[in-house]
C-alpha cells in the first residue's frame, strides 16, 4: 500500500492582493462588491495593467477615475470595455476614498495571462 | 498682587480645589479615579492630587512668592461619583499648558503619574484618561507614517493587514527563524513580527536575525507577487544599539521595524519615531509591561491614556488587545481607545470610557493590532470589532496547523477574506460567521482543517477590570 502521510503539502501561489486566495468570483458577487464601493461613497477607479508590471506602484487608469458615479451598470460595462481593449491585462477595480485619500478597497477582477 | 509668607502646612483645598474654573481650550485636562484614605473629605483628596501632581508639596514654601502660582498651578474643578462604587470618585483636573515641555510625552507622564501615585493620603489612584490639547498635539510628531501611508506602502487596501509572530517566541538560530518567516509569508500573511522577547540574545544575535529574515521576505514577495514585511525588532539595550538595528534594517531595505514602548520608554520611542519618519520606514509598536500599569481598576493608568501617549510619541501600529482572545479587554473599552487610535475626532462617551471630547486635528492614525490568543473561528468576530485598519495577529493560529505556518496563513488569509467580502456584500458576519467559514473552507483545505484543529478552543473568562457604568 502507497504511504499517505496525514500532512499537506502547501504550493506556493502568486496572487493579487485582495481577494487573490478566494475562488474566482461570480457576476453577482462582482456587482455586490461594486455596490458596497458605491455604497461607502467611494469613487469607482478601473486601473490595468501587463501581468509583467502588476507590482508597479501605478497601474494605467482605464479613462479617468469615475468620480461621483453611482450606477452600478455603468460601472460594470465600463469595466467589460477596459478588458475587451486589454484582454491580456489585469484589471481591477478601485474604490478610491477622497476623504483620506486612500483606496477604500481595490480588488483584481479579470486576470490577464 | 504680592503676598506675605506665611510658612505652614495649609488644606490643599484652599488653593488646587476650584470648583468654579472653567478650563481653558489650551490646558491638559486629566480625570483620575481616587480612592482616598477613610475619613478624608473628597475635595481635599482631589486638591492634593492636582497639587502633587502639579506645582505643589506638602509646606508652603517662600520660594513660591517669586513666581506667579496662580499662573502655573494645576486645578481640580470638578468630582464626581463612580457609577456602582461608594467608595472612589473621580477628580478632573486642568493643568496649564505651559507646565510641560513641548512634544515630550516623557515629561507629560512624569508630572500626572509621579510621585503623586505613592501619596499617603490616598489608598488608590488611576488615570483614567487625558484630553491633550490641540496646542499641545502639535507639538508632537506622531505616527512617523500613519495608516494612509502605510496602506499605500504596503499595498494592501480594503481589508485589515495579516499577520503573525515567530514561534517559539525564544531559542531559534537565525536560520531557522527565516524559515518560519519565509513559510508564513509565502502561505499568504502580509507580515511577521519578532516576538517582543527577542532583542539579541546569545541563541541568536540580531545581526543573524536580521540577514536571514531579510533573505525571507525577499524570496516570499518575489514568488507571491505581494508586497510582504516583517516587524525587526530594535528595541536594544541602549539608544544607540537601537538606532544602529534601525539602520540596519534600513541597508537592507525592510519596510517596518519595532519597538517596545513601554520597557523600552518614552524618550526612547519618541527618537526612534523621528528616526522612522526620516528614513521612511514603519514602526510597529508593542506594549510589553502594559497590564502591570493598565490591569487594577482602582490603580494605575489606564490603557486609553497609554494608548493617547502612544500616539503622540510615535508609532504606525500598536497592540490594543483583541476582546475575542486569550488575554483581558472589554469590547466598548477596546473600541473607545482604537477610535483615539485612528480617529481625527473622538466624542467623549462614558459607554466606551471616553471621558472628554479628544480632538487629534491632522494628526495621522494608528494601525490597531489585535494579537495573542486568536483563530480562523475568530475572524468574523475581529473583522466586525476593528474594522479595516487593523492587523489581525495569529501566533499559535499559524504556526499550530497540522500542515505546517504556510497552510496556517493561508487558511487565516481565506478566512479573513471570506468575512471581507461577506461584510461587503452586506451579510452579518457575526451572526453567520459558522456559514460563511465553512462556505469558503470548501475551496480551501488548508482553511477546513484549521476549522476542524482549534474548534473548542474558546477563552471565556470574565473581564477585571470593567468600565464604571450601570
Amino acid at each position: 500500500m502507497p504511504f499517505q502521510s496525514t500532512v499537506g503539502d502547501y504550493q506556493t501561489v502568486a496572487t493579487l492582493e485582495t481577494f487573490g486566495f478566494l475562488p474566482p468570483m461570480t457576476q453577482d458577487e462582482i456587482y455586490d462588491q461594486i455596490a458596497y464601493i458605491i455604497a461607502q461613497g467611494w469613487s469607482p477607479v478601473i486601473e490595468h495593467v501587463h501581468p509583467s508590471g502588476s507590482m508597479q506602484t501605478y497601474w494605467s487608469y482605464w479613462k479617468l477615475p469615475f468620480f461621483g458615479e453611482k450606477d452600478l451598470n455603468t460601472v460594470v460595462s465600463e469595466l467589460e470595455a477596459c478588458h475587451r481593449a486589454y484582454p491580456d491585462h489585469h484589471v481591477r477595480m478601485v474604490g478610491y476614498d477622497a476623504y483620506t485619500q486612500s483606496q477604500g478597497t481595490a480588488f483584481v477582477v479579470f486576470e490577464g495571462r | 498682587m504680592s503676598k506675605k509668607y506665611d510658612a505652614g502646612v495649609k488644606e490643599y483645598r484652599d488653593t488646587y480645589w476650584t470648583p468654579d474654573y472653567v478650563p481653558l481650550d489650551t490646558d491638559l485636562l486629566a480625570c483620575f479615579k481616587c480612592t482616598g484614605q477613610e475619613g478624608v473629605p473628597k475635595e481635599e483628596v482631589a486638591a492634593a492630587v492636582a497639587a502633587e501632581s502639579s506645582t505643589g508639596t506638602w509646606s508652603t514654601v517662600w520660594s513660591e512668592l517669586l513666581t506667579d502660582l496662580e499662573f502655573y498651578k494645576g486645578r481640580c474643578y470638578r468630582i464626581e461619583d463612580v457609577p456602582g462604587d461608594k467608595e472612589s470618585f473621580y477628580a478632573f483636573i486642568a493643568y496649564p499648558l505651559d507646565l510641560f515641555e513641548e512634544g515630550s510625552i516623557t515629561n507629560v507622564l512624569t508630572s500626572l503619574v509621579g510621585n503623586v501615585f505613592g501619596f499617603k493620603a490616598l489608598r488608590h489612584l488611576r488615570l483614567e484618561d487625558i484630553r491633550f490639547p490641540m496646542a499641545f498635539i502639535k507639538t508632537c510628531g506622531g505616527p512617523p507614517n500613519g495608516i494612509v501611508v502605510e496602506r499605500d506602502r504596503l499595498n494592501k487596501y480594503g481589508r485589515p493587514l495579516l499577520g503573525c509572530t515567530i514561534k517559539p517566541k525564544l531559542g531559534l538560530s537565525g536560520k531557522n527563524y527565516g524559515r518560519v518567516v519565509y513559510e508564513c509569508l509565502r502561505g499568504g500573511l502580509d507580515l511577521t513580527k519578532d516576538d517582543e522577547n527577542i532583542n539579541s540574545q546569545p541563541f541568536q544575535r540580531w545581526r543573524e536575525r536580521f540577514e536571514f529574515v531579510a533573505e525571507a521576505v525577499k524570496l516570499a514577495q518575489q514568488e507571491t507577487g505581494e508586497v510582504k514585511g516583517h516587524y525587526l525588532n530594535c528595541t536594544a539595550t541602549t539608544p544607540e544599539e537601537m538606532y544602529e538595528r534601525a539602520e540596519f534594517a534600513k541597508e537592507l531595505d525592510m519596510p517596518i521595524i519595532m519597538h517596545d514602548y513601554i520597557t523600552g520608554g518614552f524618550t526612547a520611542n519618541t527618537g526612534l519615531a523621528n528616526w522612522c519618519r526620516k528614513n521612511g520606514m514603519l514602526l510597529h509598536i508593542h506594549r510589553a509591561m502594559h497590564a502591570v500599569i493598565d490591569r487594577h481598576p482602582k490603580h494605575g493608568i489606564h490603557f486609553r491614556v497609554l494608548a493617547k501617549c502612544l500616539r503622540l510619541s510615535g508609532g504606525d501600529q500598536l497592540h490594543t488587545g483583541t476582546v475575542v482572545g486569550k488575554l483581558e479587554g472589554d469590547r466598548q473599552t477596546t473600541l473607545g481607545y482604537i477610535d483615539n487610535l485612528r480617529e481625527s475626532f473622538v466624542p467623549e462617551d462614558r459607554n466606551r470610557g471616553n471621558f472628554f471630547d479628544q480632538d487629534w486635528g491632522s494628526m495621522p492614525g494608528v494601525f490597531a493590532v489585535a494579537s495573542g490568543g486568536i483563530h480562523v473561528w475568530h475572524m468574523p468576530a475581529l473583522l466586525a470589532i476593528f474594522g479595516d485598519d487593523s492587523c489581525l495577529q495569529f501566533g499559535g493560529g499559524t504556526h499550530g496547523h497540522p500542515w505546517g505556518s504556510a497552510a496556517g496563513a493561508a487558511a487565516n488569509r481565506v478566512a479573513l477574506e471570506a468575512c471581507v467580502k461577506a461584510r461587503n456584500a452586506g451579510r452579518e458576519i457575526e451572526k453567520e460567521s459558522r456559514d460563511i467559514l465553512m462556505e469558503a473552507a470548501k475551496h480551501s483545505p488548508e482553511l477546513a482543517i484549521a476549522l476542524e484543529t482549534w474548534k473548542e478552543i474558546k477563552f471565556e473568562f470574565d473581564t477585571v477590570d470593567k468600565l464604571d457604568v450601570q
